[in-house]
């Protein structure tokens, strides 16, 4: 992820939007772009932040972020509506992000993602937890971005967005013992690379 | 009980998918490299949580990229629709024209029978 990436919070009239969204939906489901086109407005860098965490990296993202609306504009028709529209077009940019993924993956033009700046804007009581926080973060950004990409899928999916693991599996085209299997290596590959091996630590009975 | 024996499960129990059986969950009760372990894999998954709300800017043109995929999209489709339309059309005119011209070679061939028995 580019270090010009800029971060911003959600902001917190995202639950007063979803009415919103939901309404959007319903009008774009019956045809109607504008609807659609305001959707897109309301939804796209969520979508482009999933997607950006999916490839981890920026011109991957902006093309699995663009897929992702041209299908879900073709099938907004089955849009049934018991889900939200966020999270169904969180489901279409994982697929997408997926297909990508595996396209790159076969073409063997993996790079690894150089790390993206992140700043916690939120204001914290304890400003040593805070920094310690923030610091934090940035490292977790960078380890998951160093992950390959079949595992940085499946944490992203599990860990940020918190699919259940049959969604995680169904998203990325693999079967739920094999998401398992990814989610526990990527938890201890990230565990590890932020911590480091924890063979010298004493393990004795407290 | 050794710590390899309850290691492959932390990153589950930290997550709180998975819970220890009672040996399992005695062992890392005492021992302090299982609960650093553990410390650390909960630390890493409430980062992971905090990333949630994020949202990262993308460059300046990905909305009017997407809108004008769209729009190309959905002008595809309507020309593909009319081209539709109009196949039904031409189909309807031409099966209407064939059972119009069947109707009259029957008319003309029963006529010309009816002329052909009043004649002999």
């Amino acid at each position: 992820m580019p270090a010009e990436t800029a971060l911003r919070l959600l902001p917190d009239s995202s639950s007063d939007s979803s009415g919103q969204i939901s309404g959007l939906a319903e009008t774009a489901r019956n045809g109607d772009r504008g609807a659609f086109d305001d959707l897109v407005a309301m939804t796209y860098r969520a979508n482009y932040t999933l997607a950006l965490r999916l490839t981890g990296n920026e011109e991957d993202a902006r093309d699995v972020t663009q897929e992702a609306y041209l299908r879900a504009y073709r099938s907004i028709g089955s849009f049934r509506g018991d889900a939200h529209f966020s999270t169904w077009m969180h489901r279409i940019t994982a697929n997408c992000a997926s297909t990508h993924l595996g396209r790159r993956w076969r073409h063997r033009h993996d790079t690894l993602a150089t790390a993206d700046e992140v700043m916690d804007l939120r204001p914290d009581s304890d400003p040593n937890a805070c920094v310690e926080a923030l610091e934090l973060r940035g490292r977790v950004a960078d380890a998951l971005s160093e992950l390959p990409p079949k595992l940085r899928a499946v944490v992203v999916l599990r860990d940020i967005y918190e699919l259940p693991h049959d969604e995680v599996a169904e998203e990325l085209g693999i079967s739920p013992t094999a998401a398992k299997v990814r989610l526990h290596r990527a938890r201890n590959q990230l565990r590890s690379m932020l911590f480091g091996d924890l063979g010298e630590v004493d393990s004795r009975e407290v | 009980m050794k710590c390899d024996q309850v290691a492959d499960h932390l990153e589950a129990v930290a997550a709180g998918e998975v819970v220890l059986p009672l040996e399992s969950r005695r062992h890392v009760e005492g021992c302090l490299r299982c609960q650093a372990e553990m410390i650390q894999h909960r630390r890493v998954l409430r980062t992971m949580r905090s990333f949630r709300s994020d949202l990262l800017e993308p460059a300046d043109g990905l909305l009017p990229e997407i809108l004008s995929t769209i729009e190309a999209a959905g002008e595809r489709h309507a020309v593909r629709s009319l081209l539709h339309r109009h196949r039904w059309a031409y189909l309807s005119g031409l099966a209407v024209a064939c059972a119009a011209g069947a109707a009259g070679a029957i008319i003309l061939t029963t006529r010309s029978r009816r002329s052909r028995r009043l004649v002999s």
